[in-house]
């Protein structure tokens, strides 16, 4: 085999204002290997795959192709050199159909334009080398996340990639499509193609790479062959401690019914979802990305409609898609997104506290300063924010301080039942823990929480029960003592006959 | 190879793209349906509407509107919008009438060939501004409608010119006729043909359709984004430019008001020819047709004897039913996709 790499970073840096996403970080790829990547959320993983393929230029350190530096001033420069990502989320374009999202920019011509019986077939001849039944015509509007990968896999086939970088790929497929997609990756492995790939699910790293470099807090911790190591030793590169210190969730008497949800759907979201929630009791709803999970609180809220089934908060129904009817009801509901859905990012910390419940803070029609001040203050000490002033926008704190600041949003209205979504993501390992403390608590104080999560340690350690969503459906319930990695996950892809 | 894809294929992925495809049709067809509708009505009410003179007419009329609108097009396919273009159609109609007034002499081949460049310039400026500095094109479009405007007005100082003082073979641009077809109608014509072949066959043209359908896929795809933007604005400026000349030729009265407000009607053209104003998908035949139905509409309700004050009303009335259409089918669409998602996967 080949003793250059074809791709590799070395000592690579790159600092977002005062964030260091990625500290020196060395990785090198060589043809015909499967390289891992891991790491927790918020350790730099995502920020490297955007230096190798030219969104992001690092700071310092240097990339080489084939052992010679280069530069990439953009994602073309990459593509050019070999480089293909498979984004998490896939970017196509909506409105076109598959085969112009596999060939843009790079259609097939005739002497009279773009020749699209030629660009039909070689989209029918890539999705057959992967095994595939795609129709080229179809607009890439409506296709599910497990296609749009194919998509996007048959796009960087077609430009004959030699470095193919697979970014948390399987964390929104099923067991069959998985399968499936490994073969397709150890073709291209057996072809020559390095290929980089970064996912949380353990076993799925043993089976299919031959070496792994883990992050941690955008520093570079370790690179083993697979073969040297156990799952084990690799969860204690990623974290560096042990887990159980870390979700300190009280034992608590569950109470009576605080949500209960009945045979909710929406079409074409979520079909019969219906469980219960206690007061006292934290619940996880897991599942992979596109579950169905963000849609059902969503719907719970009543930010979206729901086409049957019932919510009732306290024994009372409530009423559909009315975000004011829920908040009435004592219902929080902390986004997936915050800067997009939870905050607004150039309002002060105080103002942006004050938001959700402006009755308190209210002098006849308008907002008293001073009410919102003071009650922003009590709120910073209890959940104790780290911050120069309650007047700074919330733009300029850390990203587990903002989560602070829309828990504390929703807190200040003493809400009996919270929902939050993907509580800690992107937040720093410090801050984690205190998120976690602070949802103990207050399902210690009686609230119901409803925490949805993609991170199978913050469920196992913080939910007294664990929902699992797969493909809109509710597929299993587990109480605390029966919820392990192998057991959640197995449900999540469908795996189970559960 | 393919024969069991596509058998197996025909069921599933046939279905989505019968579905989208019939929504797309049905809006050129809808507008073509309306057209119809509007002829036949008006027609049994007042047959001199279907008369020579009065289908030159609309002809005559709908001819630059649909020029601009074929314009409108490339710019609203990247998800940016051209408000400066009446101003530009000003600027060109007064800057040719008066070189040729002020100069007999200059041939109208070249005169027509400046208008389009002093278009294509105008565009360049909107283009640099919202590709390059990234201002907002709303924003950015809407102070050079101003800037334009004032330029035209600066260079005019007040002053009209009229048909007398340009040469007749300049005129003949905007009155003669071949085979009985107006010459401003199958310019209109010649460009629609020519710019929906491009953004339909060419790399380029499919770019635009992708800036507008998702920027940052776009970038990714290494699409020089920047580029594309600054020439749909050309473009669009270059064929205002055409317009502009056509313009002068035709009324033969020019000053610095020429063509004023006439941006509104061009936007109004575009999305009820179903420009998704959001960029990403239309075609300039829609555009096209969307501007023959809103002159044709205005002729008819004329011949109906309708209120002029109404008739604003009523175009308005027919923007907003063209947007709330596009809305139903979108989500309707949607709605059909995500069930049909849904049961394969089940």
């Amino acid at each position: 085999m080949d003793l250059t790499p074809v791709l590799s970073l070395s000592q690579v840096s790159k600092a977002f204002g005062a964030v260091r996403a990625v500290r020196e970080v060395s990785l090198d790829l060589y043809p015909g290997e499967v390289h891992a990547l891991a790491g927790e959320n918020g350790a730099g993983k995502s920020t490297l795959v955007k230096i190798l393929s030219g969104v992001h230029r690092p700071d310092t350190g240097r990339i080489l192709l084939d052992g010679e530096p280069v530069e990439f001033a953009g994602p073309a420069d990459a593509q050019q050199a070999g480089v293909a990502v498979i984004y998490q989320e896939p970017t196509l374009f909506p409105d076109l159909s598959v085969m112009e999202n596999i060939f843009m920019g790079r259609q097939p011509r005739s002497r009279f334009g773009i020749d699209r019986r030629a660009m039909r077939e070689a989209a029918s001849a890539l999705f057959t080398r992967l095994g595939v039944r795609l129709d080229p015509d179809q607009p890439a509007r409506g296709l599910s996340i497990a296609d749009q990968q194919l998509v996007e896999i048959a796009k960087a086939l077609s430009r004959q990639a030699r470095v193919l970088v697979m970014d948390e790929p399987t964390a929104a497929l099923s067991g069959n499509e998985v399968a499936r997609l490994f073969g397709v990756a150890k073709t291209l492995r057996e072809q020559g193609c390095a290929l980089l790939f970064i996912s949380h699910r353990l076993e799925e790293m043993f089976e299919l790479c031959t070496r792994v470099t883990t992050l941690r807090d955008g520093g570079h911790v370790a690179t083993d062959l697979i073969a040297d190591i156990t799952p084990d030793d690799l969860v204690r590169r990623m974290v560096g401690r042990e887990l159980d210190a870390l979700f300190p969730k009280q034992e608590t008497d569950a109470g009576e019914v605080a949500l209960k949800v009945g045979r909710l759907t929406r079409e074409g979201v979520f079909t019969d979802v219906s469980f219960e929630v206690r007061r006292g009791e934290i619940v996880a709803l897991a599942g992979l990305v596109g579950a169905g999970r963000s849609e059902v609180a969503r719907a719970i809220f009543g930010i979206d409609r729901w086409d049957a089934g019932s919510v009732e908060v306290g024994g009372r129904r409530l009423r559909p898609a009315s975000p004011t009817a829920a908040m009435a009801a004592g219902l929080a509901l902390v986004p997936e997104d915050r800067r997009q859905q939870g905050l607004v990012m150039d309002l002060s910390i105080e103002r942006n506290i004050g938001l959700a419940g402006p009755a308190a803070v209210r002098r006849g029609p308008l907002v008293s300063r001073a009410a919102e001040r003071s009650r922003a203050a009590d709120w910073a000490v209890r959940l104790r924010l780290k911050y120069a002033r309650l007047a700074d926008p919330v733009d300029v704190l850390s990203g587990g301080n903002q989560q602070k600041v829309v828990l504390a949003k929703w807190l200040a209205r003493g809400p009996s039942v919270l929902i939050v979504d993907e509580p800690t993501r992107g937040i720093d390992v410090g801050t984690k823990a205190e998120v976690h403390r602070l949802l103990s608590e207050l399902a210690g104080s009686g609230v119901a929480v409803l925490m949805i999560s993609s991170e199978l340690p913050e469920v196992l350690g913080m939910a007294d029960r664990v929902l699992v969503m797969h493909e809109g459906r509710l597929v299993a319930e587990l109480p605390r003592a029966q919820a392990t990695e192998e057991t959640v996950m197995a449900a999540a892809t469908g795996r189970s006959a559960a | 190879m393919t024969a069991t894809a596509t058998s197996a294929e025909s069921v599933r992925g046939g279905g989505a793209r019968r579905l989208v495809d019939r929504v797309a049709r049905v809006r050129e067809l809808g507008i073509v349906i309306a057209l119809a509708v509007l002829f036949a009505v008006t027609g049994a009410v007042n047959p001199t509407f279907l008369g020579y003179a009065s289908l030159r007419d609309i002809l005559l009329n709908s001819a630059i509107v649909a020029l601009l609108a074929v314009g409108q097009t490339l710019v609203v396919i990247t998800r940016n919008v051209d408000l400066s273009v009446s101003s530009v159609v000003g600027l060109t109609a007064f800057g040719g009438a008066l070189v040729l007034a002020d100069n007999p002499g200059v041939p109208v081949a070249v005169v027509i060939a400046g208008c389009v460049l002093l278009g294509a310039v105008c565009g360049a400026v909107n283009g640099l501004l919202v590709g390059v500095a990234k201002v907002p094109a709303l924003v950015a479009t809407l102070g050079t409608l101003y800037a334009f405007r004032g330029i035209d007005y600066a260079w005019a100082g007040g002053r009209q010119v009229n048909a007398a003082d340009m040469p007749d073979s300049f005129l003949a641009l905007g009155t003669s006729s071949v085979l009985g077809v107006p010459l401003p109608a199958l310019v209109a014509l010649v460009v629609l043909l020519v710019v929906g072949w491009m953004l339909r066959n060419l790399r380029s043209g499919r770019e635009l359709y992708a800036i507008g359908s998702n920027p940052e896929a776009a970038v990714l795809a290494g699409i020089r984004v920047r580029r594309r933007i600054v020439a749909a604005f050309v473009a669009g400026g270059a064929l205002a430019g055409l317009a502009g000349v056509l313009w002068a030729a035709r009324f033969g009265t020019v000053d610095a008001t020429v063509a004023t407000g006439k941006e509104l009607d061009v936007i109004a053209a575009v999305v009820v020819g179903g420009v998704a104003i959001f960029g990403g998908s239309g075609t300039v035949y829609g555009a096209a047709l969307g501007a023959l139905l809103l002159a044709s509409i205005t002729s008819a309700l004329a011949v109906l004897r309708v209120d002029a004050l109404a008739q604003t009303a009523i175009n308005g009335a027919l923007l907003i039913a063209a947007i709330v259409l596009d809305r139903i089918l979108a989500l309707r669409v949607a709605a059909a996709l995500r069930r049909r998602r849904f049961r394969d996967a089940a």
